[in-house]
């Protein structure tokens, strides 16, 4: 090919280019992958348009809670070189603040559990992500002077803390005062009618979410409440005549995860790019020469950690604040192993990455399995699994694997942490960069690689070839 | 030293160091709380002396994990995650084999070796303790050691030494990979129930007065003195009399230099996860074996104890990990004179945190390995 001709199609194929290695096709092709083969297992099961719908909802709730989580962990370990496995802590505090916040008095709600404040769901999910901004804050002071695997111990010890606080008798329940006043001198300063009975976190039967669906709450903020009753209608008209709202909420609910997702990935890809972005992957890769350079690098890993914590509050929020109760055991360090797997898996350092590796994970090693059991056993009818691993293993030695076949399959849920581990053993034997660790975005604002292509070609080698 | 030079440290040390304030008041709150409670009579002697002698029981077992875990991150530089998983690998295939030894012949084996997963067999229906059975004590310590020093070469083979280059997170990261692996590969074949391994009531003991009242040792509180204290001297004479101490510390130091003064480092290697995984699985055993119930989560929940057991004494320290292990055994159990019970643990990683933020080598550094 001639010089001419290549600078005659350059446009095109740069946009051609541009479009194969774009972020935007790679998300949509590995998306579209993973729809594509659960739509496929749906048809399998002989699901009809409401199991298809609650099957992707499922699936899209957990690509969405992992993307945001790995894309929040990316902050820390990926930009910063923070190593955070206490994620599931402030996913923790988050919620449970939320909860506090956001769940009416007892009197009104009725249940009889442990009451909130009774505000809105809006203030009490602000309130959540501050409050967890605050005790990232609080871990994060002195715990950044820290090696990393010393800040690894440091903040899973956290958040153990955060869990045992959570089951708690201590802080199970407190009975809120009537009337709070304030009086100094015989003078009245201040009084203050609360409106909860009881607050408290609940103990180990953790707190029963009573408050307004959160979807609900979005919806009429927006006033689209009415509009999106009238669509549930018309659906129910037209595909799902039996009651499609809980179908259809999923649905939606793992659409705006989605947006969430985007929204996580703008911010932290603008974070990323700005000049506070740059400082700290130069932390990342050097903090002495940060340092040197007269960064205060301490104030630049304090504000990354605080800002990644708070978004890993707002995940947990997401996350929990849509099931029906919370409680302390669903907050076990397991779940940051999860999010850990999900960042390795994309590659750290990548937005693009974070988020597709939370996508895979989800569907792959997170559902996969599952769907991969219903499947086997859709496919073939092989009757009751053996109880324990004895009666599975018994039968070998005459030759017959059915019931190991069948204790294997029903045991799919331990399984799968054992496929999970060995994914990480042998990303971290072959491809510790992940997908698109690769890609891993450098500390410098101008690219600092070798010009390649045609001009290095046509330049003179200064380092004999070595490159080429 | 004058009065004005004292004044003049004393306001540095209150403005440089508010933390370090903050801990001398909470220990004076605390010491005055226990001196108060034990003089009006909040506090029994004998409840005391009851959380003293659990504490340093449960300290014992978490000095000899301690140890495995302390040899391995010096030597390999390595936080290993998975070292819990080592524990309850070592608890499982010695109490299978207490089970098979003790219950042979009334029992099914498939039952006995599957530690009477779902409760097809009971640990305190066959017999297993120490008085009562104790050929199959010896022999399930035995194993437990035996079969963690096989799991834990097996996963270095193939597991770390190919990555024994990259960096300690790496190697973290990977760790915890094996952790999820070896535990639910452990609930896999063995189920998820916790189990009683033990007959609970008829293990001897006998109640020691103590002023104004009673605590108790039974015959596993004794026999885990026994194998923890002989165990560590045994590491102790085997790092003093042999070379391999020098070695080790030779390593931590600098692995290349430690090569080409003609150290073999994949052996010095290999002799410390035999040490380390020989002593933890033997930990785990006896672990269980006192505390009478096994489960496949006991080695990960014990864990983060022994990190802070570790660090607490220095990494690479073999008696700062003993010594670390009864600080924080004490501090869960004797904690809850102060605090809700359902923070013993919590308290014990608090003091770890406060160690890893004012003295980040330990308190016993600068006496490493033997």
């Amino acid at each position: 090919m001639s010089a001419d001709e290549i600078d005659d199609s350059d446009g095109v194929r740069s946009l051609f280019d541009r479009l194969l290695d774009g972020d935007a096709t790679l998300v949509i092709a590995v998306l579209g992958a993973i729809y594509l083969a659960y739509v496929l297992a749906g048809v399998a099961f002989g699901y009809g348009l409401r199991g298809q719908l609650n099957s992707i909802a499922n699936l899209t709730f957990y690509i969405g809670v992992f993307g945001m989580l790995a894309l929040a962990l990316n902050l820390h370990w990926g930009y910063t070189g923070l190593f955070n496995i206490g994620i599931v802590g402030f996913m923790g505090i988050g919620v449970y603040v939320t909860a506090l916040v956001s769940k009416p008095p007892v009197a009104q709600g009725g249940a009889a559990q442990v009451g909130g404040l009774g505000l809105p769901l809006g203030v009490g999910v602000i309130v959540g992500v501050v409050v967890t901004a605050l005790f990232g804050l609080l871990v994060a002071l002195p715990a950044l002077r820290l090696r990393a695997d010393y800040l690894a111990i440091v903040t899973v010890a956290f958040s153990e803390i955060v869990r045992f606080t959570m089951m708690s008798r201590t802080f199970q329940s407190y009975t809120v005062p009537d009337t709070i006043d304030l009086t100094v001198a015989g003078v009245q300063l201040f009084s203050f009618d609360p409106a909860a009975d009881t607050i408290g976190l609940g103990g180990g039967g953790g707190l029963i979410l009573n408050y307004p669906d959160p979807l609900e709450a979005l919806l009429r903020t927006l006033f689209l409440w009415e509009p999106y009753l009238g669509f549930v209608g018309f659906v129910q008209r037209t595909l799902i005549p039996n009651n499609p709202k809980p179908v259809i909420d999923g649905f939606v609910y793992g659409l705006l995860l989605l947006v969430g997702v985007g929204l996580f990935y703008v911010l932290l890809s603008r974070v990323g790019k700005s000049p506070f972005g740059r400082v700290l992957k130069a932390i990342r890769e050097d903090e002495d020469v940060a340092n040197a350079l007269g960064k205060d690098t301490d104030r630049f890993k304090l504000t990354a950690f605080v800002l990644g914590s708070a978004l890993m509050g707002l995940g947990g929020i997401l996350w929990y604040s849509s099931r029906g109760s919370i409680t302390p055991p669903s907050f076990r360090p397991n779940i940051t192993f999860f999010i850990w797997i999900a960042l390795i898996i994309g590659g750290a350092g990548s937005n693009t990455g974070s988020f597709l590796g939370g996508a895979i994970f989800a569907g792959l090693l997170y559902e996969g399995p599952r769907y991969a059991k219903n499947l086997i056993e859709t496919a073939f009818d092989l009757g009751d699994a053996p109880g324990n691993f004895g009666t599975a293993v018994a039968p070998m030695a005459s030759l017959d694997p059915v019931p190991f076949v069948l204790y294997t399959l029903d045991s799919v849920s331990q399984l799968r942490l054992v496929i999970m581990g060995v994914v990480l053993i042998w990303l971290m034997h072959n491809r510790p960069e992940g997908l698109l660790g690769h890609r891993k975005e450098t500390a410098s604002s101008v690219d600092l690689s070798r010009p390649g292509g045609r001009d290095a070609s046509n330049a003179a080698a200064a380092d004999g070839g070595e490159n080429r | 030293m004058n009065i004005s030079e004292t004044y003049v440290r004393y306001r540095r040390s209150l403005s440089e160091e508010p933390l370090a304030i903050g801990v001398v008041l909470v220990a004076l709150w605390m010491a005055w709380a226990l001196v108060s409670g034990l003089v009006t009579g909040g506090i029994r002697v004998s409840s005391l002396a009851s959380l003293v002698w659990d504490g340093l029981l449960r300290g014992l077992i978490i000095g000899l994990a301690g140890i495995g875990l302390s040899m391995t991150y010096s030597i390999l530089n390595f936080a290993n995650f998975a070292h819990g998983d080592y524990l309850t690998s070592g608890a499982f295939a010695g109490m299978a084999t207490s089970y098979l030894i003790a219950g042979i012949g009334e029992n099914s084996v498939g039952a006995l070796l599957l530690v009477g997963a779902g409760g097809s067999v009971f640990g305190g229906a066959i017999g297993v303790g120490v008085t009562t059975s104790p050929i199959a004590v010896a022999l399930g310590a035995i194993v437990a050691g035996v079969s963690t020093i096989a799991l834990a070469l097996a996963i270095d083979r193939f597991v770390y030494k190919p990555i024994r280059d990259e960096s300690g997170i790496a190697l973290l990261i990977t760790s915890i990979g094996v952790a999820f692996a070896l535990r639910y590969l452990i609930q896999f074949v063995f189920g998820a129930g916790v189990r009683g391994t033990t007959a609970a009531g008829s293990v001897p003991r006998v109640n020691v007065p103590a002023l104004d009242g009673t605590f108790r040792i039974t015959a596993h509180d004794v026999s885990l003195i026994v194998v923890a204290g002989g165990l560590m001297l045994g590491v102790h004479l085997l790092l003093q009399r042999t070379k391999l101490g020098k070695a080790m510390r030779a390593m931590s130091d600098n692995e290349d230099l430690a090569r080409i003064t003609g150290i073999p480092t994949e052996q010095v290697i290999r002799t410390t996860w035999i040490v380390g995984a020989g002593l933890t699985g033997v930990a785990g055993y006896m672990f269980v074996l006192w505390k009478g119930t096994l489960g496949f989560n006991d080695g990960w929940l014990l864990l983060l104890l022994v990190f802070a057991a570790v660090i607490l004494g220095g990494i690479g320290s073999i008696y700062g990990a003993i010594g670390g292990g009864i600080v924080i055994g004490l501090t869960a159990s004797v904690s809850v004179i102060w605090i809700p019970s359902e923070f013993g643990r919590a308290a014990a990683f608090m003091v770890m945190i406060v160690i890893l933020l004012f003295k980040p080598s330990g308190i016993f550094s600068g006496r490493t390995t033997a």
